[in-house]
């Protein structure tokens, strides 16, 4: 789960990390307001899940609170397209207004799991501003990290050397130490899967705040937080994976016109895989988890047919635990409840796999059943370019 | 021969008295594995359909000389369960739970260090040898015994690779599922260093899938240390970067982690990938030059 910026900043800020002081709203006239309250230069930065947003009109200074109010009257509401947003772009809802600093330097810092040592790692550049995977990719070399062992956390001569390592100056080490062991408790203390100050400042007055920060969230660690579940913003998602997820099952929208249903999400993968070899083209991802119940394939057709550039379905199920004439008799029921109207390839192997296909054969219903992947695949690709 | 369990393997089930825990110990014992004891705090001294059921893995381990364990209790526990069980000595925890915290993990993990305990999971089916010991949630009927290693991040789609095998009448000496987590016990590395080391592996499927460096650390691995035949597959050629295709793990991030680059190492470490999830059991006939 990923939150708005301003939110992000509040966390941090309940943490003691340095953050410019802001004020979120949702109108021009609260904006010219929280201008005033915070007085001198302004920066307006709409808040949206991606990030780009400078680039494409989404951060603007306002040097009074009438420009500032000016600048939110034409954030609200616009349709923001950043190289992260995808062409469709989104929605501004609302606006963080945020006093101006005086930038001397900025640096990035960053907070992620290193999967291959199962470690948390703070990584910091001086290139701040810039992707770090930019950075990565273009001088490694100017890429610090520091492996932090769970057991007893971030030490101070860790953050000491990320901080020697940016050319901090050393009047300003002591806050740079403060800034990086606050920013690994505001996430470890939230199960906080991503961290992100980019950028990080250096004012010239030798503070260290987050300009902007961005955070996400391990969705298993959720349930022991949930004043942190309560800062999802359903406008930032794709409607059909919120309700996908209200049904346990898992969605992702793709742009192609083959509608899939898997159990697993290995064989889920594989069957777009395989959509794809055979010249297709997957609209989703939909694993319908182990226990394929009829109200769960229902809810399953339900959400893949509101893709209206669906033209075939194949369902592609291997029955283990679960199953197959139960399954077959979950495909039918559901078939007929959402009147399916475009071409059905069912694949089903495993337990009772010769009563799953009498099911499906007897049910009257108009399904071409796959004899394996590759069968059912390249029906179904078939199918999708007849309609 | 086989890895990590055979029939003489010794398993506690740890929540024995939840359904999925029920359920399972109990397709398990049909199977033929050695279901010796069960764990649920507060039930000490009941049974579970004839198996003993103890208060803490310890007293499972000192009254039945369980050697394994299996974890099906929830996620918010599982972490407690698999230290518990380190804690008792078990050689090999598979822990089946779903949804673990990936802090949990990490703090596992690093508690791990030093110990001689294996873990298999979390997030995975589980280990089988077949005809020998099923411990985890597989269907035990697909499998055969033979002579192919099997180790995947998957589940179903492990399945679908043993189904092919076994229909091309390659058995298998024991297939592991790993797990889809981004942090977890046993790595490709390991286990495909005991398949290289078991004289009754002749070849291995390996079966990838898109998030982290995992396949191509094993891809190294496989081009220095193993002379077995190996195939492969990786799952999510298709995915969009930034989306987790369901598994926790499976999750293309900051540029790495796409199937891509990983089909790339398997190809420069000679292991032949099947060109889809199809032909997973003809590519490792193909490979067997049978």
């Amino acid at each position: 789960m990923n939150i708005h910026e301003y939110q992000a900043k509040e966390l941090l800020r309940r943490h003691r990390v340095a953050v410019p002081r802001g004020i979120v709203v949702l109108s021009a006239e609260e904006a010219e307001h929280a201008a005033k309250e915070l007085g001198g230069v302004v920066v307006v930065k709409a808040q949206v899940h991606a990030g780009g947003r400078g680039k494409a009109g989404g951060v603007k200074l306002a040097k009074n609170p009438s420009e500032a109010k000016e600048a939110a009257a034409k954030m609200l509401g616009m349709k923001l397209v950043t190289h992260q947003t995808g062409p469709e772009g989104k929605i501004v809802r609302r606006v963080l207004v945020e006093e101006g600093c005086d930038i001397a330097r900025e640096l990035y810092l960053g907070l992620v799991l290193d999967r291959a040592s199962g470690r948390y790692v703070m990584m910091a550049s001086r290139e701040g501003g810039v992707e770090i995977e930019e950075v990565a990719a273009k001088t490694p070399e100017k890429i610090f990290r520091e492996a932090i062992d769970p057991a007893i956390g971030l030490q101070a001569y860790q953050a000491r050397k990320l901080a020697f390592g940016l050319d901090v100056p050393k009047e300003s080490i002591a806050k740079a130490v403060a800034f990086m062991t606050g920013l690994y408790r505001a996430f470890i203390e939230s199960d906080a899967s991503l961290a992100e100050i980019n950028p990080l400042i250096l004012t010239k007055q030798g503070d260290l705040l987050a300009l902007d920060c961005k955070m996400g969230f391990d969705d298993n660690g959720l349930y022991r937080h949930p004043e942190i579940r309560d800062l999802r913003d359903f406008d930032e998602e794709d409607p059909r994976e919120v309700e996908a997820a209200q049904h346990d099952l898992s969605y992702i929208a793709l742009d192609g016109n083959i509608g899939c249903m898997v159990n697993g999400a290995g064989l889920a993968m594989a069957t777009m895989d395989i959509i794809k070899f055979y010249g297709g083209s997957p609209a989703n991802f939909l694993d319908v988890g182990g226990g394929a119940t009829t109200e769960k394939v229902t809810a399953a057709f339900k959400i893949l047919l509101s893709d209206e550039n669906v033209k075939a379905v194949l369902v592609n199920i291997f029955g283990g635990i679960m199953k197959c004439d139960v399954v077959a008799q979950g495909i039918v029921e559901a078939a007929k409840q959402v009147h399916l109207k475009v071409p059905l390839v069912v694949r089903l192997e495993g337990t009772n796999v010769d009563l799953g296909r009498k099911i499906l054969a007897e049910s009257g219903l108009d399904i071409t059943p796959g004899e394996d992947m590759a069968d059912a695949a390249e029906k179904v690709v078939k199918a999708a370019r007849g309609a | 021969m086989s890895i990590l369990v055979d029939k003489t393997t010794r398993v506690v089930t740890q929540g024995i008295t939840g359904s999925t825990g029920q359920f399972h110990t109990r397709a398990c014992r049909e199977y033929g594995t050695q279901m010796v004891a069960g764990v649920t705090p507060g039930r000490g001294g009941s049974d579970f359909e004839g198996i003993p059921v103890f208060d803490t893995v310890v007293d499972a381990v000192a009254q039945t000389a369980a050697n394994a364990s299996v974890i099906y209790v929830p996620p918010p526990f599982a972490a407690d369960a698999i230290l518990e069980a380190v804690d008792a000595g078990v050689e090999l925890v598979v822990c089946i739970t779903e949804g673990i915290p990936v802090a949990d993990m990490v703090r596992v993990k690093r508690a791990m260090v030093g110990t001689t305990t294996r873990l298999v999971g979390p997030n995975c089916p589980g280990v089988i040898t077949p005809g020998q010991c099923k411990i985890g949630i597989m269907p035990g009927y697909i499998h055969k015994p033979g002579a192919i290693g099997v180790v995947s991040r998957s589940g179903t789609l492990t399945y679908e690779a043993v189904h092919q095998l076994t229909q091309l009448g390659l058995g298998q000496s024991t297939c592991v599922g790993i797990g889809g987590d981004p942090v977890k016990g046993m790595e490709f590395v390991d286990v495909l260093r005991l398949f290289q080391d078991d004289p009754d592996t002749e070849g291995i499927v390996m079966i990838g899938e898109i998030g982290g460096t995992a396949e191509e650390t094993a891809a190294e691995f496989v081009k220095k240390s193993v002379t077995k035949p190996v195939i492969g597959f990786i799952g999510g050629q298709t995915a969009p970067k930034g989306k987790r295709m369901g598994h926790a793990g499976a999750i293309i991030s900051g540029g790495q982690g796409t199937a891509a680059d990983k089909i790339r190492a398997f190809e420069r470490a000679g292991i032949h990938v099947a060109k889809s999830p199809a032909e997973l059991g003809l590519t490792m006939k193909t490979a067997l030059g049978r």
